[in-house]
């Protein structure tokens, strides 16, 4: 690791206030992706801003609108929620498919968008509820949130507070992990909220996607018969040592159907 | 770059130490604390090998910073029991043949108690998903299954 000054800020305006004084300075999260990258020296910086001591950036709140998820939040917080079960079962299943239980201890779902990996969960969970994502400026759309390889909208300085999520009528996950990182090879998020319909697909590209034929087949019908013969082109998909980028446009359709069957399971 | 200071708990004793910020929890606990039964298996973050519980769950060391856990309270596999005096956990595993290098097993063992410590029975299929987060080269983890789910009996019995 490369050194770098380390700062424990107990409230959002000190370690804006931080980072801002700081040359190079990042906020820390969960550490579950940070802490490896920086292990690898694939990254650094001068100043490291914990935000594990601030109050009230993590907890789940039920409201009328729908879920806010504090970005602190770790994964085995979700995937444990009395709320997030009964309003949207999926999501807590997309939490409890995240690595394994050590990591779901510590991960948080701020740090998994912020961090966008092409094969991270969450974001295939926010852009198929159509989620907003609030930050310490503003609240950015789930469409307009993920930009890139490892790219999001943030600009410098500008931290993760909340999301929010709000209830579908019916939404599905249905992911196929990596055995040994447990990351997803593909995995889709599918909802259905007053007749319009949401499919994201996350681990394909470089980065989470939606599909608007397949949409635009399950707003007329929505059952996995609907998806047949639909397919997605393998061009500009990921190509790796688990999967070449023929057998991901197939796990798409694949993991498409399982989505939806698993939203229409009763 | 300037060192730190950081007071915690490890093993139901209190320890302020001075560190660089880089140090990871495992090499606290090994190289300053001299508590090497903590192991370091991957440079991943995906073997488990280096598994502790930080505030009673379970955490890969491995991927935490020392200085980070100013006030926390941290037990090791040295924290439930040696030779003289063993946890249920770690006779299930010496009784079921839950090891065979050893060098998983402090992990395992510290896995194990987490899993009983929220699953009162668990059952073979809960165990194994349970477990995703270590890995075996040796066992199979047959026995390690097994030793788990006795370990998790005594426990609650
Ligand atoms: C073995 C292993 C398996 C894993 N498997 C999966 C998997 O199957 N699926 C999956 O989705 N993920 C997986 N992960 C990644 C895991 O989910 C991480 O927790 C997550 O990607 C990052 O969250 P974090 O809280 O740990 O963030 P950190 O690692 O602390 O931070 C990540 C990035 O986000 C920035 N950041 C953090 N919080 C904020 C904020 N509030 N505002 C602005 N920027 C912020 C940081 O500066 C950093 O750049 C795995 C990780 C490991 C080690
Ligand atoms: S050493 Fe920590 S997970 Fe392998
Ligand atoms: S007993 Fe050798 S690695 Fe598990």
């Amino acid at each position: 690791m490369y050194p770098f000054t380390y700062h424990r800020p107990a409230s959002l305006d000190d370690a804006r206030a931080r980072l801002a004084a700081s040359e190079d300075g990042r906020p820390l999260a969960g550490g579950m992706s940070l802490i490896p990258t920086m292990r690898f020296r694939l990254s650094s910086c001068s100043d490291l801003v914990d935000l594990n001591a601030i109050d009230g950036l993590a907890g789940i709140e039920r409201h009328e609108g729908g879920i806010r998820i504090g970005a602190m939040t770790r994964h085995a917080a979700v995937e444990a929620s009395a709320e997030v079960r009964e309003a949207i079962p999926a999501l807590a299943a997309l939490a409890g498919s995240i690595g394994d239980v050590q990591v779901r201890n510590r991960g948080t779902i701020g740090g998994s968008i912020c961090f966008a990996d092409p094969a991270a969960d969450y974001p295939a969970g926010i852009l198929g509820l159509g989620a907003s994502v609030n930050t310490d400026r503003r609240s950015i759309a789930a469409d307009d949130f993920f930009t890139g390889l490892y790219e999001t909208a943030l600009e410098d300085g500008e931290l993760v507070v909340s999301v929010d999520f709000p209830v579908p009528e019916r939404a599905g996950w249905a992911k196929f992990g990596n055995q040994a990182s447990r990351f997803a090879v593909v995995a889709v998020m599918v909802s259905l909220a007053g007749g319009a319909v949401r499919l994201a697909v996350t681990g394909a590209k470089s980065h989470v996607f939606r599909v608007p034929e397949m949409e635009a087949a399950l707003a007329a019908d929505f059952s996995a018969e609907a998806l047949e013969g639909i397919a997605v082109a393998s061009e500009g998909l990921n190509e790796d040592l688990h999967a070449d980028a023929a057998y991901r446009a197939h796990l798409v359709g694949v993991m498409a159907k399982r989505a939806v069957r698993a939203a229409l399971a009763p | 770059m300037a060192e730190a200071s950081v007071t915690l708990t490890v093993n139901g004793r209190e320890v302020s130490a001075t560190v660089d910020p880089r140090t990871l929890l495992v090499h606290f606990l090994r190289e300053q604390l001299q508590l090497t039964g903590t192991h370091v298996g991957c440079d991943t973050s995906q073997c488990g090998a280096c598994t502790v519980h930080l505030d009673g769950r379970a955490v890969k060391s491995c991927a935490l910073l020392a200085v980070q856990l100013e006030g926390a309270d941290v037990t090791t596999i040295e924290g439930v029991g040696g030779p003289d005096e063993m946890h249920p956990m770690q006779t299930a595993f010496k009784e079921n043949h839950g090891l065979q290098c050893g060098f998983c097993t402090p992990g395992m063992v510290m896995k194990g108690i987490d899993i009983a410590n929220r699953h009162a029975a668990p059952d073979e299929a809960t165990i194994r998903r349970e477990l995703e987060g270590n890995l075996c080269r040796c066992t199979g983890y047959h026995n390690i299954v097994e030793s788990i789910a006795a370990g998790a009996r005594e426990m609650s019995g």
